[in-house]
C-alpha cells in the first residue's frame, strides 16, 4: 500500500487529470467483473434504486388496499402474479407476501445497498485518501451476492408458500409460522435470499474494516477521519457481529423446515421464542446499520453548508460507537409481549432508554454545528435539516415504545409502524436523498437541478408526513399491524395515509425527472461545486473522479483538517 | 475566559441543572401518585352502564344459567371514528399506563420535538448566509456538551421511575381463587377454556360483516361466542398457541400477551366495570391473521355465573374449583348462586 508510483503524471491535488491514464476496461469487464470501488458503488446505487422502486410499488398496492375497509385489489394482484381465480385465503396470503417483500426489499436491498454499498464504497476510500478498497475482488463478490439474493427473493414470490404463492411470514420470519406454518419452497427461497445478501454484507463489512484500519493516507489518524467514515466503520462492526447470528437463526429455520430438527418446535424440545431472541439480536443492530451511515452523511452535509467544522467531533464519533454498543443489548424490547418476566422487561426498558442519550448528543451537535455558521440552503442541506426534524419525531416515539408497560398496548400496532417509518423511511431515506444530491454531481460529473431537488424535498416532506403521521393515531386507537382489512372506525386515517402515499410517489417521479435532466442537460460539475465548506478529500478530485485516484497518496496536514 | 469566569459559568450551569432536577423530580412526585386521581375519576366512568336489559333480570332462573349477549356501548371498548387518542381504559393498569403516557411521555416528547424544530428555525433565521456572512469556527464547548448529555439522562430517569412501577403492577400475580381463563390461539380463531369452571372451551369465530351489523356490532370485531369474565375481580389469563404464535390483545384493557406454542404465558387482568371490550390478534399468524378478533364481555359476578351454567359442563363455586374431573357436574355448586341483583 505504501508504494507510491513516483512517475505518474498527476498527484492527488491535481484537478486537471490526464485522462489518458484512465485505462477503463470494456463494458462487460467494467460492469460485470468490476474491481473498482467507484464502479461497484455505482452498481450498488443503481441496484438500490431499482429495488426501491419495486419495494415502493409493493407498498403502493398495500396503501391502495388499505385506503378503505374491505378487500378490493388483492384478488386482482394475486391473479396477476399467477394464482388464477384466487380464493379468499389466497388473496389474504398475498397480503402477507406483500408486507414480507416490502420489509425485506427495503431493508436488505434498498437502504443497506444504497447507504453502505453505494455511498460507503464510493466515498470511504476517497475520504481516507486510499486508491481503492482493501479487497477489490471481494467487493465485487459482495455486490453480486446481494444481487443474486434479490433474485432469490423475487423467485420466492412465484412459488408455493403454504396458503398461497410466496413467503408470507413477515420480514421477521418468525417460527413456527415460517416452519410448520408455511409449506412449500417459497420460504426456503426467501431464507436463502437472506443468506446470500447477508454473506455479501459480511464480506463488505470485512472489506470496510480492513480498508479503514489499513489504508488511511499518511496523517489521516482515526480521530481525523470524516464522520461518514466513522459511521461506516461502526456500521461494519455491527454487520460483522450481528449478521452471523441471523445466519445461524435462519439456518436453523431451514433445518427445522427440511431436515427434521426442532430448534424452534416445542414438540421436540425447542422454543419459538428462541428464534425471536436470535433474530432480534441481529435485528436491533440492523436498524442502526441502516441509520448510522445516514448520521455520517448528515454530519458531512451540515458541516459543509454551515461552513464550519462539525461541533463536538469526538462526541459525535463516540456517540455512534455508543449507539453501536448499546444497540447489542436492547434486542428484547421487540419482544415485550412474548412473555418475558418482569425483571427482564425492566432491564430492557432501562437499557433501551439509554440509547436516547447518544442520539440526543448527535441531534444537538448538528444544531450546534449550524449555530454560528453561515448557512447555505442548497438541496442537500434542506434534506439534511428535514432529516434532523423527522428523525427527532421518530426518535421520541421510540422513547415512548421503550417503556415495556406502555408497549403492552402499542406493540404490533400501527404506532410501531409509524415509529420505524419515521426513523427509516423518513430518516434513513431522507439521509439517502441528502447524500445523493450532495454527491451526485461528484459521482456523475453532471449537476442536478437544484429547483427540482428542492421541489422534491417539499413534496416528499408533505407526502411522508401525511402518509405516516396518521399511523400514530391508528396505533393508539389499537389498529394492529399487518392487517389487510380493518374496522370502519379506522377508515378515516387510513384514507388520509393513502393520499400521503400518492404525494410521496409524486416526489419520487420528480426525482427521476431530475435525474433525466441531469444526464441530458445538466451542467458539468467542477471539482468542488459546494465551495469553501466542503473540505473532505473527495472535493480535491475532479467530478467524476479519475478511474483510479490517489496513485500518489495525499498527505493530510494538521492545519487543513483539524477538528 | 479567565478561571474565575469559568468557575462562575460552571456554578451557573450547576444551578441550572439543579433547577432542572428539581423540576424533574417534582414531576416524579406527581408521578408517584397516579392511582389516587385515577381512582377518584373512576366512578364517573362507571355510571353509564345501562347495557343490561330489564328482561335479563326477569328471565334469570336459579337452576339453569341464563345469558343474553351484551350490546356494545359506542365508544367503549372499541375504536372510535377518526379517533386519535388511546381508547378509554377499563383496567387498573390501563388507567395507570394511560396516565403515564398522557401526562408524562406526551408532554416530554412534544416539548423535545418542538425544541428541536424551534432551534432549527432559529439557526435558519439567524445564521443563514445573508444574516451571518462569516461563519464562526467554534467546534467545542465542553460545558454545553456535558449539559446536553446530563439533562436527557435526568429526563430518562424521571420517565424510568413510573415506568418500572407500571411494569411491577402489571406483573402482580393473580391471587388464589382468581377465575382462570386459558386463551388458545388457533389458525384462525380463539378458544377460551375455563379450567376452574368445569373445563369447557368456548370457540370464538369472527362474525361476517353482515352478521355483525345485524347484531348491532362493529364489523371485523364482532365474534359469535365471546370470552365472558367477571368484572371487578382479578382474572388469571393464560395464553398458548396451538399451531403458530398469536397474540391476545385488547386495547381498552391495555392488555397484550403472545400465545406461543409450547409455553403458557400468564398475566392478571382486572376489568373495572361490566362492558364489551374488543380486541384483535396481534401477531402475524398466517392468511386470516386479520380475521380472528377478540370480544371480552365482562359481567357482574352473578351474571357471569349464570353464563357459566349455560355452558356444557359449566360449574360454579368452590366445589367446582376442587373438582378434578371437569366432566362431572358439581350439584353442590347450584345452591350457591345468588338471585340476580339487577
Amino acid at each position: 500500500m505504501a508504494t507510491i508510483p513516483a512517475n505518474e503524471g498527476f498527484d492527488a491535488h491535481d484537478h486537471a487529470h490526464d485522462h489518458d491514464h484512465d485505462h477503463k476496461p470494456g463494458f462487460f469487464a467494467r460492469w460485470f467483473m468490476s474491481t473498482n470501488h467507484k464502479d461497484i458503488g455505482t452498481l450498488y446505487l443503481i441496484f438500490a434504486i431499482f429495488a426501491g422502486v419495486i419495494g415502493g410499488a409493493v407498498s403502493g398496492i398495500m396503501r391502495a388496499e388499505l385506503a378503505q375497509p374491505g378487500i378490493q385489489y388483492l384478488g386482482y394482484f394475486a391473479d396477476l402474479l399467477g394464482t388464477a381465480n384466487p380464493t379468499f385465503d389466497q388473496q389474504l396470503h398475498l397480503w402477507n407476501v406483500l408486507i414480507t417483500a416490502h420489509g425485506l426489499i427495503m431493508v436488505f436491498f434498498m437502504v443497506m445497498p444504497a447507504i453502505i454499498g453505494g455511498f460507503g464504497n464510493w466515498f470511504v476510500p476517497i475520504m481516507i485518501g486510499a486508491p481503492d478498497m482493501a479487497f477489490p475482488r471481494m467487493n465485487n463478490v459482495s455486490f453480486w451476492l446481494t444481487f443474486v439474493g434479490f433474485c432469490s427473493l423475487m423467485m420466492s414470490a412465484f412459488m408455493p408458500g403454504g396458503t398461497g404463492q410466496g413467503a408470507g411470514t413477515g420480514w421477521t420470519v418468525y417460527a413456527p409460522l415460517s416452519t410448520s406454518g408455511s409449506v412449500g419452497p417459497a420460504v426456503d427461497f426467501a431464507i436463502f435470499s437472506l443468506h446470500l445478501s447477508g454473506a455479501g454484507s459480511i464480506l463488505g463489512a470485512v472489506n470496510f474494516i480492513t480498508t479503514i484500519f489499513n489504508m488511511r493516507a499518511p496523517g489521516m489518524t482515526l480521530h481525523k477521519m470524516p464522520l461518514f467514515v466513522w459511521s461506516v466503520l461502526v456500521t461494519a462492526f455491527l454487520l460483522l457481529l450481528a449478521l452471523p447470528v441471523l445466519a445461524a437463526a435462519i439456518t436453523m429455520l431451514l433445518t427445522d423446515r427440511n431436515f427434521g430438527t426442532t430448534f424452534f418446535d416445542p414438540a421436540g424440545g425447542g422454543d419459538p421464542v428462541l428464534y425471536q431472541h436470535l433474530f432480534w439480536f441481529f435485528g436491533h443492530p440492523e436498524v442502526y446499520i441502516m441509520i448510522l451511515p445516514g448520521f455520517g452523511i448528515i454530519s458531512q452535509i451540515i458541516s459543509t453548508f454551515s461552513k464550519k467544522p462539525v461541533f463536538g467531533y469526538l462526541g459525535m464519533a463516540y456517540a455512534m460507537v455508543a449507539i453501536g454498543v448499546v444497540g447489542f443489548i436492547v434486542w428484547a424490547h421487540h419482544m415485550y409481549t412474548t412473555g418475558l418476566d418482569v425483571n427482564t422487561k425492566m432491564y430492557f426498558t432501562a437499557a433501551t432508554m439509554v440509547i436516547a442519550v447518544p442520539t440526543g448528543i448527535k441531534i444537538f451537535s448538528w444544531i450546534a454545528t449550524m449555530w454560528g455558521g453561515s448557512l447555505e440552503f442548497k438541496s442537500p442541506m434542506v434534506w439534511a435539516m428535514g432529516f434532523i426534524f423527522l428523525f427527532t419525531v421518530g426518535g421520541v416515539t421510540g422513547v415512548v415504545l421503550a417503556n415495556g408497560g406502555i408497549d403492552d398496548n402499542l406493540h404490533d400496532t400501527y404506532y410501531v409502524v409509524a415509529h420505524f417509518h419515521y426513523v427509516l423511511s423518513l430518516g434513513a431515506v431522507t439521509s439517502l436523498f441528502a447524500g445523493f444530491f450532495y454527491w451526485f454531481p461528484k459521482m456523475s460529473g453532471r449537476m442536478h437541478s437544484e429547483f427540482l431537488s428542492h421541489l422534491q424535498f417539499w413534496v416528499f416532506f408533505v407526502g411522508v408526513n401525511t402518509l405516516f403521521f396518521p399511523m400514530h393515531f391508528l396505533g393508539v386507537q389499537g389498529m394492529p399491524r399487518r392487517y389487510p382489512d380493518y374496522a370502519q372506525a379506522y377508515s378515516y386515517w387510513n384514507e388520509i395515509a393513502s393520499y400521503g402515499y400518492v404525494i410521496m410517489a409524486v416526489s419520487i417521479l420528480i426525482f427521476f425527472v431530475n435525474m433525466a435532466y441531469a444526464f441530458l442537460a445538466g451542467k458539468k460539475a467542477v471539482a468542488n461545486y459546494w465551495g469553501e465548506g466542503a473540505t473532505t478529500l473527495e472535493w480535491t478530485l475532479s467530478s467524476p473522479p479519475p478511474f483510479h485516484q490517489f496513485e500518489t497518496l495525499p498527505v493530510i496536514d494538521d492545519a487543513a483538517h483539524a477538528h | 475566559m479567565s478561571l474565575a469566569d469559568t468557575a462562575r459559568s460552571m456554578g451557573k450551569a450547576i444551578r441550572t441543572l439543579g433547577v432542572v432536577a428539581a423540576l424533574a423530580f417534582g414531576t416524579q412526585a406527581i408521578a408517584a401518585a397516579p392511582a389516587a386521581p385515577v381512582a377518584a375519576a373512576a366512578p364517573v366512568v362507571a355510571a353509564p352502564d345501562s347495557a343490561a336489559p330489564a328482561a335479563d333480570a326477569a328471565a334469570a332462573t336459579v337452576d339453569k344459567g341464563y345469558y343474553v349477549p351484551m350490546k356494545p356501548t359506542p365508544g367503549k371498548g372499541q375504536p372510535v371514528d377518526k379517533g386519535w387518542t388511546f381508547q378509554d381504559q377499563y383496567s387498573d393498569t390501563g388507567e395507570q399506563a394511560l396516565w403515564m403516557h398522557d401526562y408524562l411521555l406526551m408532554p416530554v416528547i412534544v416539548v423535545i420535538s418542538l425544541l428541536v424544530l424551534g432551534l432549527l428555525f432559529v439557526v435558519m433565521a439567524r445564521f443563514n448566509k445573508r444574516a451571518n456572512p462569516v461563519a464562526s469556527k467554534t467546534s467545542h464547548n465542553t460545558l454545553i456538551e456535558v449539559v446536553w448529555t446530563l439533562v436527557p439522562v435526568l429526563i430518562l430517569v424521571v420517565i424510568a421511575v413510573p415506568s418500572i412501577r407500571l411494569l411491577a403492577n402489571q406483573y402482580e400475580p393473580a391471587p388464589k381463587g382468581a377465575v382462570t381463563v386459558k386463551v388458545t390461539g388457533y389458525q384462525w380463531y380463539w378458544g377460551y377454556t375455563y379450567p376452574d369452571n368445569g373445563g369447557f372451551e368456548v370457540i370464538s369465530n369472527m362474525l361476517s360483516d353482515a352478521d355483525a351489523l345485524k347484531a348491532g356490532e362493529p364489523a371485523q370485531l364482532a365474534v359469535d361466542n365471546r370470552m365472558v369474565v367477571p368484572a371487578g375481580e382479578p382474572i388469571r389469563i393464560q395464553t398458548i398457541g396451538s399451531d403458530v404464535i398469536h397474540a391476545f390483545a385488547v386495547p381498552s384493557l391495555w392488555f397484550k400477551l403472545d400465545a406461543v406454542p409450547g409455553r403458557i404465558n400468564e398475566k392478571v387482568l382486572i376489568i373495572k366495570e361490566p362492558g364489551l371490550y374488543y380486541g384483535q390478534c396481534s401477531e402475524l399468524c398466517g392468511a386470516r391473521h386479520g380475521y380472528m378478533p377478540i370480544a371480552v364481555e365482562a359481567l357482574p359476578r352473578d351474571k357471569f355465573e349464570a353464563w357459566v351454567k349455560t355452558q356444557p359442563g359449566g360449574t360454579v363455586g368452590p366445589a367446582a374449583e376442587t373438582a378434578a374431573a371437569p366432566a362431572a357436574p358439581a350439584p353442590a355448586a347450584d345452591a350457591a348462586p345468588a338471585a340476580p341483583a339487577a
